[in-house]
């Protein structure tokens, strides 16, 4: 593929426009695009291995998780990007953690104001939101070194790309294990539930085959 | 003291963190590719799991619980700080875990040396987060509460050495280049989990009351299929 050359052209074009940078340059939507395939947090990356394997029983739960994890992982990103030239550089994990665990509570408690069944199925995984590794490795990484909107798209970029995977897992451990989708059922009545699928070995087979395939397509190789 | 040992072999072996709730996946992958970093990591995790769990305990039961405060006055009975949970377990987490760093740095550099460079990366370890989440959920004395940490930390050491053992072996396998590092390592996790399963259907060495053993006979049928059910149910539950 030519993304090389395509990062090139977009680097010499943030360049060449640094005092006025358009709103979705070629730069920024490679933000955007890159966690969703080659850049991916789960298959590529390796974060936020927990909750990817632990709340994919069912699809509604992982999504629910899904838009939890954006919510706070988009917020953090362009909170600490803000703060960014303040934070001192050692107490900088203590600040983040603080942040990410203030905007964590009030994910929490919308959730449980909102969709309580979901929330008490959830339970201890909500709250381990703030030690995902994908929302601290993002911060780490890219919200303390650039400005806000492109930390905004970063943090947007990332847990899509989280999201996806998290989703795939859900869609065949759900299909397979109890013939359900959303809660509706798709297969036959005749079809007997899967235990393996249902369980979380079966979840972590799954997640390696998953990364199998994703891998191939893409290309990268682990050494 | 015979609950307490059917506590410890139960966070152990059956409510193992890695193997029943995948809790510090992260950097369990991370550094299970040699036995001795695993090993590090594992004791680093054993000691804070140990003593953040009773700390978060009591940060718990005499500050957050609505209720918790009426050691101060009786006024405050009715007051809930649950929603600040999240926050002050965090806090005590981290600021024990950089405490620990500055003074084993000051008092035992060789420690340091082994230990040392794994106390950051504990703070961020959901394990140990989640160690003090499961608090409010069970209904644990102190003393449980003590022995809950150490047991959950000696069952995410036996995780990590034994995956570091295999993945050392593994080192001379031919493994399909996609498939290399990541995938592989999920599918040895996925049939370790399958092993760690079988403990399932352990009887825990002591039963503390002739009541209890009753009541077990009663279920024994329920508890031959409890581990798929509970699962199972889960899913039924909120369909309907």
């Amino acid at each position: 593929m030519s993304t090389e050359t395509l990062e090139k052209s977009g680097q010499e074009i943030a360049e060449v426009k640094k005092p006025k940078e358009a709103l979705l340059s070629k730069k920024r939507k490679e933000l955007l695009s890159n966690p969703l395939d080659e850049d991916n947090p789960i298959t590529i990356q390796v974060l936020g291995i927990c909750s990817a394997l632990a709340v994919t029983v069912a699809l509604k739960p992982t999504l629910v998780m899904a838009i939890a994890v954006t919510a706070v992982l988009v917020l953090a990103n362009v909170v600490i990007s803000a703060l960014r030239n303040t934070i001192p550089n050692r107490i900088r994990i203590i600040v983040q953690l603080v942040v990410v665990a203030s905007l964590v509570a009030i994910v929490d408690q919308v959730l449980k104001a909102y969709s309580y069944d979901v929330w008490k199925e959830l339970s201890v995984f909500i709250g381990l939101i703030i030690t995902n590794c994908i929302v601290m490795g993002r911060l780490e990484a890219f919200a303390l070194g650039n400005k806000p909107w492109d930390a905004f798209l970063d943090g947007l970029g990332n847990s899509f790309g989280y999201a996806w995977i998290i989703l795939a897992i859900a869609f065949f451990r759900e299909l397979f294990g109890s013939g359900k989708l959303f809660g509706m059922q798709v297969l036959p009545d005749s079809y007997i539930g899967n235990g393996v699928m249902m369980s979380p070995a079966g979840a972590c087979i799954l997640l390696g085959i998953l990364i199998w395939v994703v891998r191939s397509r893409s290309g990268y190789v682990e050494d | 003291m015979e609950n307490l040992i059917n506590i410890f072999i139960k966070s152990i072996f059956i409510d193992n963190m890695i193997f029943a709730y995948f809790l510090g996946m992260c950097s369990y992958l991370a550094v299970s590719k040699k036995y001795k970093t695993a090993a590090g990591l594992g004791m680093a995790v054993i000691f804070v799991l140990g003593i953040t769990v009773p700390l978060n305990w009591l940060a718990y039961n005499y500050l957050l619980k609505e209720g918790a405060l009426t050691w101060i006055s009786a006024d405050f009975a009715v007051v809930d700080l649950e929603v600040l949970k999240f926050i002050v377990f965090i806090a005590i987490v981290a600021a024990f875990v950089q405490l620990t760093e500055m003074v084993i740095e000051k008092f035992s550099p060789s420690l340091y040396n082994s230990l040392g460079i794994f106390l950051p990366l504990i703070a961020v370890n959901c394990s140990i987060l989640g160690g003090a989440l499961f608090l409010p959920t069970r209904d644990y004395q102190f003393a449980e509460a003590v022995t809950f940490g150490l047991g959950s930390g000696f069952g995410w050491f036996l995780a990590v050495v034994s995956l570091a053992a295999i993945r050392e072996k593994m080192s001379y396998a031919d493994v399909p280049k996609p498939l290399r590092g990541l995938g592989i390592t999920f599918i040895i996790v996925g049939l370790m989990a399958f092993g760690f399963m079988s403990f399932g259907g352990f009887e825990l060495p002591f039963k503390t009351t002739e009541e209890q053993q009753a009541s077990q006979e009663k279920t024994s049928a329920k508890n031959e299929n409890k581990k798929v059910g509970d699962v199972v149910n889960s899913v039924v539950n909120y369909s309907e």
